[in-house]
């Protein structure tokens, strides 16, 4: 009993295969998209390495990569079989792979449920590895002469400014590194010197800020030394003053970037699968409403298509069998004579 | 003497006619492209309209906005008669049209022309409005309580960080202007009040810029106070320090920015001039090789096509008779003592039909 026939007379198959087309096309574009949108979530990974620490795994941006360009070669593929399948001579050539681009798109399918479920499952090692990053590079900020480090503070400044935030968590962690460099202190003042005391590292901690921590928004000239001393500045109060720095902190930021662009990306991932099953079902009803044609001379001639030629139980159950014979072809069956030796 | 006559057989007339076609279509796309550039520049400048003064800049983005309409509408219509052109029996529809629309089409290049120079010309009101505008912004910096004007200070911030650049000329013109609302200083304190009171119009100047004009290029953190004071940071020159501040004032910034995309606009636009001029050309010869084909009867026979039928002076000459005449057709010949009712005796000679035998009068039967 096959699985959902369909009746189809030459219009009807005329008509599914152009539409079918059409779909491949459709999918095509798709693995394109998907293509693309791997690289620039690799080129944006790149960008911002220097705040996770230059080791943040490339996995997802690489198989987006890979999966993008077997979308399209298994898509442009079906698309060639629909576009030969109305002529019997061309659609002949393609008659003995349709199994194998079968079990193949299946294998495909799953492999790319595999890919969604990472692009939603790694944002927690990036927002780890974001921790880590920005933590290094609140610390290397000052070290703008060691090699290998100068553009901390230029990446840190900039990445401050473009996403808005401040500090790892917030602002307060400024307050507890230094983050001007010893060449700029001048050692002989007293202040300077009690500030390093009174330090159990020997850290000249203070509670100032950066300037590319400053809103521009604020209605006042941005106070960035002296935070936590409401008597410092006039009219100030650090408790009710929202609009003088960004309060954000910037692995909450880059965080919410990133974790948007992988979910759509895996979002689309998703919207390919469904597309997948789509071609594969129509593809399959294509293929058997042609093989099942009574006079393959007369193309009018109605036919029958299906999507499985038994029940999924049976061909679930033929499957499993041809597996295990596949797996053990030298066990004699009971009752068998054993093989002439 | 024709001007550049080709001689066109029928197979090259209708694949010229069919080139032109497909050439009028790409006219049609690349109208629609002046289109959107136009609209690019005229949001482009809207952007920053809060820096820049009243000028008359809007003119170049219109006139870019009007051409590329008038682009897509013309050449529609070109493509049109040129796919009727591959049949002569449809080429008859739109005879009479053809030389007009030509004669229309030239002008109307003419008109990209002159919209690709603008873009070149526009760059000295831009400098103006853009330095009259941006010493306004920096005097109403501090406002940011006064309606009309809350958001000048972020504009004017986030216009230093995104381009580089330190207040109108460079960072010495914040030195000049109180950028610190005095709802911020602290009336009661002498040092305040000192400042106040040394300055003939009674503003608090300091040599100190905002956070927007620290450069992120710098290895150390950004000295934004007591900027020509030496003494007030250790290890610090303000003469020989390069990376503390943006280098660059705004209005250099802007005008760059501006000048780069008004260039490679009228780039774009001399391009698609050339481009229009040629079609123009291939749509002429098509006209009159088509009209030569009418008029030597046979449709399959060769053709020439021209540009101009007689030679640049004499068809100049002629049009300007033709001219003079249109001025002349209500004016009264005074040959006759100014009377038209006189007669004139005919002097064109008679035709009295092929053989040219002159009319016998029938004889009158009683």
């Amino acid at each position: 009993m096959p699985l959902m026939p369909v009746k189809f007379n030459l219009q009807k198959r005329v008509k599914l295969a152009q539409g079918l087309w059409m779909l491949y096309w459709v999918s095509v574009m798709v693995g394109i998209l998907i293509f693309s949108l791997g690289i620039f979530f690799k080129v944006e990974l790149r960008k911002r390495s220097e705040m996770m620490d230059n080791n943040e795994s490339h996995l997802v941006p690489n198989l987006l990569i890979l999966t993008g360009l077997v979308t399209c070669a298994v898509n442009a593929f079906g698309g060639k079989v629909c576009h030969d399948s109305l002529d019997p001579m061309k659609f002949a050539k393609w008659k003995p792979m349709l199994k194998q681009y079968f079990t193949g798109c299946v294998a495909f399918s799953a492999a790319l449920l595999v890919v969604a479920l990472l692009c939603f499952l790694m944002q927690f090692s990036v927002y780890l590895t974001l921790a880590e990053g920005l933590k290094n590079g609140i610390r290397f900020y000052k070290d703008t002469d060691t090699p290998g480090r100068c553009f901390m503070k230029r990446t840190l400044d900039m990445t401050q400014i473009e996403f808005r935030c401040c500090g790892n968590n917030n602002f307060r962690d400024w307050f507890e590194v230094q983050w001007i460099s010893n060449r700029y202190l001048d050692m002989s003042n007293d202040q300077v010197k009690d500030r390093v005391l009174s330090n159990v590292e020997g850290k000249f901690l203070m509670d100032s800020v950066p300037f590319s921590c400053c809103n521009p928004g604020s209605p006042r000239p941005c106070i960035q030394h002296h935070l936590t001393n409401n008597s410092a500045h006039y009219d100030y109060d650090l408790r009710t003053e929202e609009l003088n720095i960004w309060t954000r902190g910037c692995r909450e930021a880059l965080f919410s970037y990133f974790s948007s662009m992988m979910s759509s990306i895996g979002a689309l991932i998703i919207f390919t699968i469904l597309l997948e099953g789509a071609d594969m079902a129509g593809l399959k009803y294509l293929t058997t409403s042609l093989e099942s044609m009574s006079d393959p001379e007369n193309p009018e001639c109605e036919s029958e298509g299906w999507l499985l030629e038994k029940s999924v139980k049976e061909t679930i159950c033929e499957a499993c069998a041809k597996a295990k014979a596949l797996i053990r072809p030298n066990q004699v069956t009971e009752g068998e004579e054993p093989p002439a030796a | 003497m024709a001007v550049l006559p080709v001689k066109f057989t029928k197979t090259k007339r209708d694949k010229l006619a069919q080139v032109l076609w497909i050439l009028n279509w790409i006219s049609v796309i690349t109208g629609a492209i002046l289109f959107s550039l136009g609209l690019f520049l005229k949001v482009e400048i809207n952007k920053r309209k809060e820096l820049m003064a009243e000028r008359d800049i809007q003119y170049v983005p219109n006139m870019l906005i009007a051409v590329g309409l008038i682009a897509c509408a013309i050449n529609f219509l070109g493509g049109k008669i040129c796919y009727d052109c591959v049949d002569t029996t449809k080429f008859l529809r739109w005879k009479l049209i053809m030389l007009p629309y030509i004669v229309c089409t030239f002008f109307f290049t003419s008109c990209i022309l002159v919209g690709a120079l603008m873009c070149y010309s526009m760059r000295g009101e831009l400098e103006e409005s853009l330095d009259l505008g941006l010493s306004a912004a920096l005097k109403f910096y501090k406002d940011t309580d006064t309606p009309g004007r809350c958001f000048l200070k972020r504009t004017v911030d986030l216009l230093q960080i995104e381009f580089h650049c330190c207040g109108n000329n460079g960072y010495k013109d914040w030195f000049q202007i109180q950028w610190i609302s005095n709802r911020y200083l602290d009336m009661s304190s002498k040092e305040v009040v000192d400042r106040f009171r040394s300055n003939v119009e009674g503003k608090y100047l300091r040599d100190g810029v905002p956070f927007s004009c620290c450069n992120v290029n710098s290895p150390r953190p950004c000295i934004q106070s007591q900027i020509s004071n030496n003494s007030a940071h250790f290890n610090y020159d303000h003469v020989t320090e390069q990376l503390n501040l943006w280098p660059r004032g705004c209005r250099q910034a802007l005008l760059d920015h501006y000048t780069h995309i008004m260039q490679s606009i009228g780039l774009t636009v001399l391009v698609i001039w050339v481009f229009e001029l040629s079609v123009l050309t291939g749509v002429r010869y098509l006209q009159t090789a088509l009209e030569n084909v009418l008029r030597q009867g046979d449709p399959e026979s060769e053709s020439d096509g021209w540009l101009l039928e007689n030679s640049f002076m004499e068809t100049a000459r002629s049009n300007l008779n033709i001219i003079k005449n249109l001025g002349k057709c209500n004016q009264v010949d005074t040959a006759n003592n100014g009377d038209p009712n006189i007669n004139v005796p005919c002097t064109s000679k008679a035709t009295y039909g092929p053989d040219n035998v002159p009319l016998q009068q029938p004889a009158v039967t009683s």
